[in-house]
């Protein structure tokens, strides 16, 4: 008997699918805008050619993935798309110049002698990570919609709350960047590099504890499923793993081999994730809009998925492969890409 | 420019003062056209560059002739440049709908959304998968795997064009969809959806302009060279190619084009309209106005200079068929004639000088003369941006022409915007202006810069060789970069 799609609860199969190319590209992008927020840390101009060479093959395909997570988002949650997206306008617009600003220089900066992109490569991906810190912290506080439409302020994004989740993506990207150095350099830009992940790792700490503590204040939602029979065990869950996870980042940076400080990164970013995705749950836009509610008709959600089900494992595979291709250390007197 | 008939009243409905939807509205508008007027300019360029270097990395693997390897490597630069203005400028255009357009968004998005996903999944990971192998893994992967990336970043680029066509198509020719309860579109027949009247027309229209636009700058920059007597067996080569593709693809394009206009002419009468100039209804045989100044106001076109009868000829096939004029459209519902009526113009007019450099390169090369006709090569050089120039003057003509609608016919413009005031997309937009010229302008400097180069390398075996890059763009190849040149890295 042929499988049949539609029997699926696909509101949230697709909320999964878009929930993971959001984590794809806070990933993997955050990696390489993390080596754009180090760039002032490195003055010498070897270092950053060796630091924009380790992602020059790799950052177009990690950010086709946010492009997914809004083309994915205005396929399948429409109404989503439209309302977080005026919703957040300001930081939005802002995170897409600025992403202007970043991947031109990976051309850009090989065609002159001054130092004027490796600024913008630097001024694009910081203003860019605190711009998307932004809107994840505007996202969690909730936006107003009436009407299938948004109906807050021009400036309700704007909080404390939402500064602060910016200033830990800032620290976070560039942990994920400092680590990625240790996995893809060697010599002194390797040391230099632990050196950074483990300031970086306390930061990103403690911007995760205070992100955490402070969102179930946020909204009585929150409170409910932090503090609450049975949802309340994510609270020991969650941050026990984080503690342990990090404490094998800690160690990594100390002797272990170069691979674990960018994996633990990794795993450090998959459970704050989760975090997150444990409060929004079932909601689509925090306390306007849910999983279901925001949905597109049955017809679109089939049409994409049965699309979807065979094109992500060929993009995954050929991404790896990319991935492999470009594989081991920088050899900066090699440079091949 | 803004000055036609649209519904502002529209906008009313939802309570707002009316000015202020009005002047979001309009800002909102600049700021699409403005965006996707930038952003077309490197696809339409890239698209068929990428076919292009595939055609010249398969010609070096099956003739082993060093030229095409040099010219690959020459233009690859140039690809690699072009295509990152592309992305980053396309990134944008995929968060305007919702940022600025979110009433469109929430309606049409369960139509366009997956065509738009589907682009995302089929061609942009592709294109992104396999740039970096393209441009920097020849010595990694091999050559047989390296040419397959190549074509694996040109096939993406073309289903790129496709899926966003069939986008674009669909809001010109909307079908096989219903309205549900709450005004959205919702899609019935995909296949309605997506082969909807216009797409087949618009997407061979389109491809064809853009090998059409990339051939130009190609033969463009081989008369630059020319022209300053550096005349290189690969300046040669790429002249050659370059007027053998405009001899070709223009006169097909001028087809295309027709074909083009007759469907419009079927499903969008009104543009078509407003392309001709034609105000007034002729129920026995309408002329083509060849120039003139449309006045919307008083619907006239003031100093009209006409061949009686050629209207009905080129659009009817019959010299006295009565064509119908704007004067059977409400005046609400026209739209900004001048505009639609120029660019198309502008396009046509250059589509035939196209066609003119096809045939004076056939003239000369038949004479023997192809690489010795400075006038042909002054042509070619200003025939070099023009591709460009048309392809904007027909996507002004295909999107005011649609106006004022956004769906046509379902969905006017006046009601698909977001709820945001006229401050915040006045201030984007003056953001965008200034971002885009700084950055994009230093882009086609260094653009330009690049293709003053002469295509050459060095005399030694490049295959073998290991490459040094920089960025995305490989640098100067180089057998043995320990010890020759010091280093870039
Ligand atoms: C995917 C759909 C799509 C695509 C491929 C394009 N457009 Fe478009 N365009 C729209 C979807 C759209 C839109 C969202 O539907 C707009 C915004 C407001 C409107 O009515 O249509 C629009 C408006 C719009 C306007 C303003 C018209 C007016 O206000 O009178 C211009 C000048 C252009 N576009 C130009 C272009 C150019 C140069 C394109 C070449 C790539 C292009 N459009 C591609
Ligand atoms: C409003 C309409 C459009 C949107 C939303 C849009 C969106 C995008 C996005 C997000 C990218 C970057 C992809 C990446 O990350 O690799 C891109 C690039 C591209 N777009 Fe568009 N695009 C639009 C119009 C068009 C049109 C009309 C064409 C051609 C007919 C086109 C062809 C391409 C191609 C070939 C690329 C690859 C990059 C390049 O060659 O420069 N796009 N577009
Ligand atoms: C002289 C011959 C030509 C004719 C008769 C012609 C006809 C047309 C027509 C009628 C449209 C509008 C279709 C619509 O919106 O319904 C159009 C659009 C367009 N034209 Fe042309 N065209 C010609 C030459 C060219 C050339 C030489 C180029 C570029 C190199 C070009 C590029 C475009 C583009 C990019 C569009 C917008 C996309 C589309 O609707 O296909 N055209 N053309």
């Amino acid at each position: 008997m042929p499988f049949d799609l539609a029997s699926l609860p696909l509101a949230y199969v697709w909320a999964a699918i878009i929930a993971f190319a959001v984590l794809a590209y806070v990933i993997m992008d955050g990696f390489d805008l993390g080596i754009g927020i180090l760039f002032p840390l490195f003055p010498e101009k070897h270092d950053r050619d060796v630091m924009m060479n380790s992602v020059a093959p790799v950052w177009d395909g990690n950010e086709t993935w946010l492009v997914l997570g809004g083309g994915g988002l205005l396929a399948v949650f429409p109404l989503a798309y439209a309302t977080i997206l005026p919703a957040l306008y300001a930081p939005l617009i802002v995170m897409l110049l600025a992403l202007i600003f970043r991947g031109v220089a990976f051309e850009y900066r090989w065609r002159t002698d001054s130092r004027r992109w490796d600024a913008a490569f630097f001024g694009g991906s910081i203003t860019a990570t605190f711009a998307q810190g932004i809107a994840l912290g505007a996202l969690v506080q909730g936006i107003r919609v009436e009407n299938r439409a948004y109906a807050g302020g021009w400036f309700d994004w704007l909080t404390p709350f939402s500064l602060m989740t910016g200033v830990a993506l800032v620290l976070g990207y560039a942990l994920l960047g400092a680590c990625w150095l240790v996995l893809k350099t060697e010599g002194g830009l390797r040391d230099e590099a632990r050196h950074m992940a483990r300031r970086a790792l306390a930061g990103t700490l403690a911007g995760m504890g205070v992100v955490s503590l402070w969102t179930p204040f946020l909204q009585l939602g929150y409170l409910d499923r932090w503090f609450e029979w049975p949802t309340m065990i994510f609270s020991f869950i969650v941050p026990a793993l984080v503690a342990g996870m990090a404490l094998l980042l800690w160690r990594g940076l100390q002797r272990g081999p170069d691979w674990q400080p960018f994996l633990c990164a990794l795993g450090l970013f998959v459970l704050g994730y989760a975090g997150v995705g444990i409060s929004f749950f079932p909601w689509m836009v925090p306390f306007a809009l849910t999983i279901e509610q925001a949905a597109a008709p049955q017809s679109s959600l089939v049409f994409m998925l049965a699309g979807a089900v065979v094109l992500l494992p060929m993009i995954l595979a050929y991404t790896a492969y990319a991935y492999w291709v470009f594989r081991g250390k920088i050899d900066p007197e090699e440079g091949y890409h | 420019m803004f000055r036609d008939a649209t519904p502002w009243a529209a906008a009313d409905k939802k309570g707002k003062p009316m000015f202020d939807a009005f002047d979001a509205e309009v800002l909102a508008r600049m700021q699409f056209a403005f965006t996707v007027a930038f952003h077309i300019v490197f696809p339409a360029f890239t698209i068929g560059l990428a076919s292009f270097l595939a055609v010249l990395l398969g010609l070096w693997l099956t003739t082993r002739e060093r030229v095409y390897l040099r010219l690959f490597d020459f233009w690859k630069t140039i690809f690699a440049l072009s295509f990152g203005m592309g992305v980053v400028s396309g990134i944008v255009m995929s968060y305007q709908f919702g940022t600025n357009w979110a009433a469109f968004s929430d309606k049409a998005g369960p139509v366009i959304g997956p065509l738009m996903g589907y682009e995302v999944l089929t061609a942009f990971f592709l294109e992104a998968g396999f740039l970096g192998i393209m441009l920097f893994g020849r010595k990694r992967v091999g050559e047989g795997l390296h040419l397959f990336a190549t074509l694996m970043v040109a096939f993406g680029t073309l289903l790129s064009a496709t899926w966003i066509l069939a986008v674009n198509s669909w809001m010109q020719t909307p079908a096989g969809f219903a309205i549900n309860e709450v005004g959205q579109f919702v899609p019935v027949d995909w296949w309605a959806v997506i082969f909807n009247p216009s797409f087949p027309y618009r997407l061979v229209h389109m491809v064809l302009a853009a090998y059409l636009t990339t051939a130009l700058v190609v033969g463009g920059v081989a008369a630059w060279h020319k022209l300053r007597g550096r005349d290189v067996a690969e300046v040669h080569r790429m002249f050659t190619m370059a007027m053998g593709m405009i001899l070709v693809v223009a006169p097909i394009q001028i087809f295309a084009g027709d074909m083009h206009g007759l469907n419009t002419l079927e499903h969008q009468p009104a543009k078509v309209m407003a392309m001709e100039g034609h105000f007034e209804s002729h129920p026995e045989g309408a002329p083509l106005i060849l120039f003139g100044l449309p006045d919307q106001e008083a619907q006239t076109v003031r100093y009209a200079v006409e061949i009686p009868k050629l209207s009905s000829l080129i659009l009817k096939h019959d010299l006295n068929a009565p064509l119908a004029g704007l004067d059977t459209i409400p005046r609400d519902e026209q739209p900004p004639v001048p505009i639609v009526f120029w660019s198309f113009r502008v396009m046509v007019a250059l589509g035939f000088a196209m066609l003119g450099l096809g045939g004076f390169a056939l003239v000369q090369f038949l004479r023997g003369r192809l690489h010795h006709s400075p006038w042909l090569h002054r042509y070619a050089l200003a025939m070099g941006p023009m591709g460009f120039v048309a392809v904007l003057a027909g996507w002004v003509t295909t999107e005011v022409g649609r106006q004022p609608w956004t769906v046509y016919g379902h969905m006017l413009t006046a009601d698909s915007l977001s709820p945001v005031s006229a401050p915040a997309v006045g201030a984007s937009l003056v953001a965008f202006v200034v971002v885009y010229f700084l950055i994009f302008g230093t882009g086609v400097f260094y653009l330009l810069r690049l293709m003053a180069r002469l295509p050459e390398v060095d005399e030694q075996e490049l295959v073998d060789a290991p490459i040094r890059t920089a960025g995305i763009t490989p640098g100067p190849a180089n057998p043995e970069p320990a010890k020759e040149t010091p280093h870039a890295l």
